[in-house]
């Protein structure tokens, strides 16, 4: 690793990455928080150029970025764009020129720049972004939920989301992989909760660059770039039904085809890396009949609810989609056959539909004979938390279902003492 | 292009824009747009914004010589600096060698360049972005049908601003002077130019050429179906912006302004507006002397306030 300069601010990743070089032992794991370990994954993917904007809660990201570029620990140009528009324009240009890109956002920052995501993607560039996810305005807010990530979703960007910081700092390496590879050239979003992870510090790995390296080659593309003896026309208009459906439908292709090649990376970096990160994972899956489906750091909840339920003697288990788009539907319909009954939880609202993750999981099974009744609830929005209640009263309607044939509406999760506290507060602007 | 443009015999004769485009027959932005590209070579990729001039390049033709890259209506000059970026880096860590490197062009409407896109220009301007910026400016949104811009100019109908009863005017409001709005963050170049004047133009994007950092130009560049005017008529009429003073050929060199072309004698607006349907409002049924004379009174005013040794009239 280069050296990293100790004039740094207190507190800041770099004094954790100081003190373990200065411990010179084998002690690999650091307390990183989940921007952290994102900048780290852009460090050791040696990216060369970072257009940014600030925004809550993904700022540390690129401030992390900044001053390694600036003390030289990391050899990358790094400028501030004046929006999220302009940067997904620049960091796309970038990429169709030829250099290694990673950019990060979040929330309104998808939606400024919302244009662009379906335009670069077009270009079919294979650029690097972390969204650190937040609600989306109006009302404004500032801690999580998936509706600003899930905006992306048809654009043509993949979809990686991750519960750990380590898990943020690997999927960016693989993320890397899956862009750049010839049978894919789509771009990537990495995504985290913001506050639960983004600001929460983890023991993460930080890897070697030199497996790194095994792993991610340096990006030499083969195909087509802007330079003098090779002009040519990028992003062009395609006028007619016939030409726009065959470039659209071809990113679709290389977009399922990802799925394929994810599986590949996947193998090849619990090779390199020892860690397995698959499309989705299953917690206490084998024997389980009841599943909870959730994505995000908020799994982390499931599943402590799933070793509770367990231990009440209810076969409990719980999915964790990690790759939504290429979106696993075979894996994902393979696991919940035969399950008595699935509830997926979105954190996220489709206004005036429901769950988008519901409708997503229900179009793979509804073909199949062995389906379990599906269950939909929404929890998490702004960032509320899921209580041990919330899970429990879940686990009965799983269970109830089951028994009577009777599938319930879709739900809010909120429990008694938020609404209480809702109405005291309705009452203190004068509408109680 | 190593001698001085003096004379129309010192434009080069490299044509980078080919023949075949399907943009309205005499569109003033065409034949700037040809000259500009005459001017920087080759070696050049055009950032386009979304403008009549993104249908230049339609699958799979182009008829540039050079690259291309359409980006979208409010961010050329941000894939502008994506791509001048990366050919610095690509050079600067020796994977692409310095004779690839290219000369990086926005090119953009009026439409794009005074409202949707002044965000991401100040930007590029702001961070002294090395690259070219040229908008051909034909004073409304033309690709959509000709509507009100904010490069419309006061008395102009438009499909948005239309003359009747109540507003009888066309556009009552005037036209953002983006030449000072640019001035203001003092780039090293930027320069009004006109298809009528090429040795101008030609000379000026050789001035250019010394500079690191942002060169803009802005081009009037008449529009016969929207100005509603004979093709054939583009170059004279182009002629008659300058000569009525209505458009002051002009640069300015790190914010100081000179006057490049300045008519001996100036002629009245009148005969320029006279010329276009789109201002045919002013002059039947009934002749709007109020509104004709504060269009004269503006052109006037520009002159005496901005080059008094120029006011000859």
């Amino acid at each position: 690793m280069p050296a990293v300069n100790k004039d740094s601010i207190p507190g800041s990743v770099q004094d954790a990455y100081c003190l373990f070089i200065e411990r010179g032992d084998r002690v690999r794991k650091e307390m990183l928080t989940g921007n952290a370990a994102a900048a780290w994954g852009v460090r050791l993917a040696e990216a060369d150029y970072v257009p940014s904007y600030p925004i809550t809660p993904q700022t540390e990201i690129i401030e992390t970025l900044a001053r390694w570029i600036c003390d030289g620990s990391m050899d990358a140009k790094f400028v501030t764009m004046d929006s999220e528009h302009s940067m997904i324009t620049a960091a796309g240009a970038a990429s169709a020129t030829g250099v290694r890109v990673f950019t990060a956002t979040s929330s309104q920052g998808i939606l400024y720049g919302f244009e662009m995501f379906y335009t670069v993607a077009g270009w079919r560039v294979p650029l690097v972004m972390v969204n650190v996810s937040r609600g989306l305005s109006s009302p404004i807010t500032l801690e999580p939920d998936h509706n600003d990530i899930l905006s992306t979703r048809d654009s043509g960007f993949l979809q990686i989301h991750c519960e750990t910081c380590q898990e943020v700092l690997d999927s960016i390496l693989i993320a890397y992989r899956l862009a750049e590879d010839e049978r894919v050239l789509l771009p990537v979003i990495v995504n985290m909760d913001g506050f639960y992870l983004s600001f929460t510090r983890e023991p993460v790995e930080v890897p070697d660059l030199k497996d790194v390296k095994t792993f991610l080659p340096p990006y030499r593309p083969k195909h087509a770039f802007f330079k003098a003896s090779q002009p040519m026309a990028q992003g062009v208009a395609a006028l007619g039904g016939p030409l726009y459906s065959y470039f659209k439908y071809q990113m679709h292709l290389a977009g399922l085809k990802a799925l394929e090649v994810y599986h590949e990376i996947s193998h090849e970096f619990r090779k390199t890396f020892g860690r397995k990160h698959g499309v989705c994972e299953g917690y206490m899956l084998d024997d389980a009949e009841y599943v909870l489906v959730m994505t995000n750091s908020f799994s982390t909840l499931g599943k402590a609810a799933v070793k509770r339920a367990r231990e009440k003697g209810i076969k409990a288990g719980l999915l964790r989609l990690r790759l939504l788009r290429p979106f696993p539907g075979v894996d994902i319909a393979t696991v919940m056959k035969s399950r008595k009954a699935v509830a997926v939880i979105d954190q996220n609202i489709s206004v005036g539909k429901g769950g988008i993750l519901h409708s997503e999981i229900a179009s793979c099974l509804y073909n199949d004979e062995t389906n379990p009744y599906m269950l939909s609830f929404i929890g998490g929005l702004g960032g509320k938390n899921i209580s041990p209640v919330e899970f429990d009263f879940i686990f009965d309607s799983m269970i109830k279902t089951a028994e009577t044939g009777k599938v319930p509406p879709e739900k809010l999760l909120y429990t008694e003492s938020e609404w209480k506290e809702v109405e005291r507060l309705k009452r203190i602007a004068g509408k109680g | 292009m190593e001698k001085p443009v003096k004379s129309i015999k010192d434009i080069s004769l490299e044509e980078n824009l080919l023949p075949g485009t399907p943009v309205c027959a005499g569109c003033g932005g065409l034949l700037t747009l040809r000259h500009c590209l005459k001017a920087l070579g080759k070696k050049t990729i055009i950032v386009n914004a979304a403008s009549c001039f993104t249908l230049l390049s339609v699958y799979p033709f182009t008829p540039f010589k050079n690259s291309w890259l359409y980006t979208a209506m409010a961010c050329a000059p941000a894939g502008a600096q994506g791509v001048r970026d990366a050919l610095d880096i690509l050079i600067r860590k020796g994977r692409l060698d310095p004779a690839e490197d290219l000369k990086v062009v926005v090119l953009t409407g009026d439409g794009a360049a005074y409202d949707m896109g002044l965000s991401s220009t100040s930007g590029a301007i702001h961070r002294n972005l090395d690259f070219y910026y040229i908008c051909y400016d034909n004073e409304a949104y033309g690709n959509t049908g000709f509507q009100w811009s904010g490069a419309t100019p006061f008395g102009s109908r438009t499909g948005t601003t239309p003359a009747g009863k109540i507003s009888h005017t066309g556009a009552a409001i005037h036209k953002k002077d983006l030449f000072e709005i640019w001035r203001s963050q003092k780039p090293p170049y930027l320069a009004t130019i006109s298809p009528a004047h090429p040795v101008d133009l030609a000379s000026k994007f050789k001035k250019a050429e010394q500079f690191k950092g942002p060169k803009l130009f802005i081009a009037l560049a008449p529009c016969p179906p929207g100005w509603g005017m004979d093709p054939s008529h583009t170059i004279s009429l182009a002629k008659l912006a300058v000569n009525t003073g209505i458009w002051p050929l002009k640069e300015a060199v790190y914010g100081d302004i000179i006057h490049t072309v300045v008519p001996k004698k100036f002629k009245p607006v009148e005969e320029y507006l006279k010329e276009q349907g789109r201002f045919s409002h002013l002059f039947k049924p009934e002749r709007q002397e109020e509104t004709v004379k504060k269009i004269q009174e503006m052109v006037d005013s520009y002159w005496r306030l901005s080059s008094p040794s120029a006011s000859h009239r």
